[in-house]
C-alpha cells in the first residue's frame, strides 16, 4: 500500500499524560497515515480527549513524542499547532457565540492573513483586498458545510448540528493538513450521521487527513481506515475496522469482562 | 445624489449610522448655537464641552479593553495620567527643577504622539503579568495599577513637584487659525495662532478633531482581522487559541491600544488645563469611565461615545446647575419660603438639592441600567444576549 512507502502525518511515540497520581494516557504509540481516516475510539475516561489535546497543545505531554510532519511538536502552544497545520474541534462545542457564523470561519482564516496592526488601523489597500478574500473563502467554507444560508446569524442561534458543521468550516479554514474531530456525530440523527460521514469524505477528497474520536460504531465502521483503541490510558488494539471489532480485548473494554 | 439618496435609505434604520450622525451635526453647530443662545457668552459651555471631549476619547479607549476584547479594567485612569504626566514634563519648565536642569518643550503635535505610546507602552506593561488572569481576578489586578501610579507620580517629587503637580504647560501652536461668528467674533484668519485658555473655540475644535481621528481608527480596528481576534478571546479564549489566535499578543495589543487612547486625551487634557495634579487621576475617574461605556453600550463605538457625553453633561452640568435652578424654580412658583433656612434644620432647597447630588446621580445611573440594561446604544450583539428567548424560538424551528 502507498502509505507505507510515505511518511506519517502524525506519529505518536510513548506518550504519558499525568494529572497529579492520575495517569490519563499511558504509553501510547501510533501512527496516522496521510490522506485516510483516522479513529480513536474507547469507552468513556478512556483518555481520548486528553490525547487530542497533547496533540493541539493545550496540554503538555508528561513524556514521549508527538511528531507532526516530522518534527517533533509536543510542548507547542496551541496557536502555534494550529500555525502548523492541525486543526480541531471539540467535543462541547465552542463557537464564538456571539459573533455571526461567518465571522467565526473568519477566526478561522486569522492565522493564514498577514495584515499588521498598521493596515488595521488604516484600512490599507491591502488589507480591504485581504477583508474580501477572507469573506470570500468564508463563504466557500460555509458552503461546504451546507450552512451557507445561516452566513450571518450568531453562532449561539444555530440549530445543533448547524453548530457542529460550523465548527468544522471554522477548523477547515485554518487551512489544515490534520483535522481532528471530537466526537462529531455525538447527538446526532441517523440521517445527520450519513450527512456527517459524506461530509468526511469530502474533506478527505481535498487532501486532508482525518483524525476522529467517536462513539458510534457504526460511523467508525463505515467512515475509518484504521482504528487505534484507547481503555484507561492505554492503547490495547490498533487495525483495521473489521480486525479491532473482532479482538477480544475491545470487546471486554466495551461490554465489561466475562467472570 | 442618487448615490447619497441610496446610501440614507441604507442607513436610516441603522442605529449605529444615526447615532453618528447626530453627534457630528450636533458637534459641529454646537458652538455656534451656544453662542447665539447665550448672546455671545457661552464660552463657559463651550470649555465645558470641550472638557467632556476628553471623556469621550477615554470611553472609545476603554471600549477597546472592555468591550471588544473583554478585559475588565478598573484602573484606566493610570493611563490617563501617564499620558498627561508624559506632555507635563515634556512640554513646560517643571524639567529644569529635575536631576537633569533642562526643561524640555516638545511641541504639542509631537507630544501627543509620544503620549500616545508612552501609555501604550505602560498598556503593555501592565498587559504582560495579567495575561494569565481573567474576569475578576484582572479587575482586581488593574484597579491596583490603577492606585500606584497616581501615588507614584505623587511621591516622584524631584521630577513631577509631587501633590502641587505641575502647571504653565504649554499650549498647542499652529501657523494660522480660522475665527468667526461661531465664536462669536469677526470672521478672520490669525496668524501664529495660539490655543489659550480664553478660546475655548479652539480647543472645542481640536478635541472633535481628536475624536474625529480615534473613531476613525478604532472602527477600522472594530472590523479588522485584529478586532475579530479580541472578540474571539473574550468568547472563548480555549477556542480562539486552537484556531491559531495568539491570544497573549491579542490581549497585550487590547491593553496597549486601548491605553493609547488616554494617552492620547492626557496630553489633551494636561495642555487645556495648564495643570497636572495627582489628584485627577483617582479611581474615581476610572470607574467614571467605566459607567460611561457601560451604560452607553459595552463594545459599541457610539454607544460608548453616548454615554460617555450623557454622563459628563449629568456630573458636571446638570448636578452642579441644579441647586440654583431649584432655587429659582421655588421663587417663580411663589414659594420662596422654601428657600430660607429654617431653625428646625431645613437648610433650603438649594443647599437639600445640593447635598443631594450624588443620591440623585446613583438614582439616574440605576434607573437608565433598569430601563436599558444593555446599555443605551447597545452593540447587535449585547442587545440580542439580553433578549436570547426570541432568538431561541427560531432557532428550535430550523432544527
Amino acid at each position: 500500500m502507498s502509505q507505507q512507502t510515505e511518511p506519517p502525518i502524525l506519529s505518536l511515540q510513548g506518550v504519558i499524560k499525568r494529572f497529579g497520581g492520575l495517569t490519563a494516557v499511558d504509553q501510547v504509540s501510533f501512527d496516522v497515515p496521510k490522506g485516510e481516516v483516522f479513529a480513536l475510539i474507547g469507552p468513556n475516561g478512556a483518555g481520548k480527549t486528553t490525547l487530542f489535546n497533547c496533540i493541539t497543545g493545550m496540554h503538555v505531554p508528561t513524556a514521549g513524542k508527538v511528531v507532526f510532519e516530522s518534527r517533533d511538536i509536543a510542548g507547542t502552544k496551541p496557536y502555534q499547532t494550529a500555525q502548523l497545520g492541525i486543526a480541531r474541534t471539540f467535543q462541547n462545542i465552542r463557537l464564538f457565540e456571539y459573533m455571526s457564523a461567518i465571522d467565526n470561519v473568519k477566526v478561522g482564516e486569522h492565522v493564514r492573513m498577514k495584515a499588521k496592526l498598521w493596515d488595521a488601523i488604516f484600512r490599507t489597500p491591502f488589507a480591504r483586498r485581504e477583508e474580501r478574500e477572507v469573506s470570500e473563502r468564508a463563504m466557500e467554507y460555509l458552503r461546504f458545510v451546507g450552512i451557507e444560508r445561516h452566513a450571518d446569524n450568531y453562532a449561539r442561534n444555530l440549530a445543533y448540528g448547524q453548530q457542529r458543521r460550523l465548527e468544522i468550516a471554522r477548523a477547515l479554514a485554518t487551512e489544515p493538513h490534520l483535522l481532528l474531530l471530537d466526537e462529531p456525530a455525538a447527538g446526532f440523527t441517523p440521517q445527520e450521521k450519513v450527512e456527517l460521514m459524506a461530509l468526511v469524505d469530502k474533506i478527505i477528497s481535498r487532501g486532508i487527513t482525518v483524525f476522529l474520536i467517536e462513539h458510534d460504531m457504526k460511523v467508525v465502521m463505515e467512515v475509518s481506515q484504521r482504528i487505534v483503541v484507547l481503555d484507561h490510558g492505554e492503547k490495547i488494539a490498533e487495525g483495521p475496522p473489521a480486525e479491532v471489532r473482532k479482538d477480544q480485548r475491545v470487546i471486554d473494554a466495551y461490554l465489561g469482562k466475562s467472570a | 445624489m442618487n448615490r447619497l439618496r441610496a446610501l440614507v435609505r441604507e442607513n436610516s434604520r441603522n442605529p449605529n449610522a444615526i447615532a453618528y450622525t447626530v453627534m457630528a451635526i450636533g458637534a459641529i453647530a454646537f458652538p455656534g448655537i451656544i453662542q447665539f443662545a447665550n448672546g455671545g457668552n457661552g464660552d463657559y459651555l463651550v470649555s465645558l464641552a470641550a472638557d467632556s471631549g476628553v471623556y469621550v476619547i477615554l470611553a472609545i479607549g476603554l471600549n477597546v479593553v472592555v468591550g471588544f476584547a473583554g478585559l475588565l479594567d478598573l484602573g484606566y485612569a493610570a493611563f490617563f495620567a501617564i499620558g498627561s504626566y508624559t506632555y507635563g514634563m515634556l512640554a513646560s519648565a517643571q524639567l529644569i527643577s529635575s536631576p537633569i536642569h533642562h526643561a524640555v518643550h516638545i511641541p504639542f503635535w509631537i507630544a501627543l504622539l509620544i503620549g500616545m505610546f508612552v501609555a501604550a507602552g505602560a498598556g503593555a506593561l501592565l498587559g504582560a503579568p495579567t495575561l494569565r488572569l481573567r474576569g475578576d481576578y484582572l479587575a482586581i489586578v488593574t484597579l491596583g495599577f490603577g492606585e500606584i501610579v497616581p501615588r507614584f507620580f505623587r511621591n516622584m517629587k524631584d521630577w513631577t513637584s509631587g501633590v502641587n503637580g505641575i502647571s504653565a504647560l504649554d499650549v498647542p501652536t499652529l501657523p494660522f487659525w480660522i475665527t468667526g461668528p461661531w465664536a462669536s467674533t469677526q470672521l478672520a484668519i490669525e496668524h501664529n495662532f495660539r490655543f489659550v485658555s480664553f478660546n475655548p473655540t479652539a480647543w472645542y475644535v481640536l478635541v472633535v478633531i481628536l475624536i474625529f481621528i480615534s473613531v476613525i481608527g478604532v472602527n477600522n480596528l472594530y472590523r479588522s482581522r485584529l478586532g475579530r481576534a479580541w472578540m474571539a478571546v473574550r468568547e472563548d479564549e480555549t477556542a480562539a487559541a486552537a484556531m491559531g489566535v495568539n491570544t497573549v499578543n491579542t490581549k497585550l495589543l487590547a491593553f496597549a491600544i486601548g491605553a493609547s487612547f488616554s494617552g492620547f486625551a492626557g496630553a489633551f487634557y494636561g495642555a487645556k488645563l495648564s495643570l497636572v495634579s495627582p489628584d485627577s487621576f483617582g479611581f474615581i475617574v476610572s470607574i467614571t469611565i467605566l459607567s460611561m461605556v457601560v451604560l452607553g453600550g459595552m463594545g459599541n463605538i457610539p454607544g460608548a461615545m453616548i454615554g460617555a457625553l450623557l454622563l459628563y453633561s449629568i456630573l458636571y452640568y446638570f448636578l452642579p446647575a441644579a441647586p440654583a435652578q431649584a432655587a429659582a424654580l421655588a421663587h417663580s412658583v411663589g414659594m420662596d419660603w422654601l428657600n430660607q433656612s429654617s431653625p428646625n434644620g431645613w437648610p433650603g432647597i438649594s443647599e437639600f438639592i445640593h447635598r443631594l447630588q450624588f443620591i440623585m446621580f446613583g438614582l439616574i445611573l440605576v434607573g437608565i441600567m433598569l430601563l436599558r440594561p444593555q446599555g443605551l446604544l447597545p452593540s447587535r450583539l449585547r442587545a440580542q444576549e439580553l433578549k436570547r428567548g426570541v432568538h431561541d424560538e427560531s432557532a428550535v424551528v430550523t432544527a
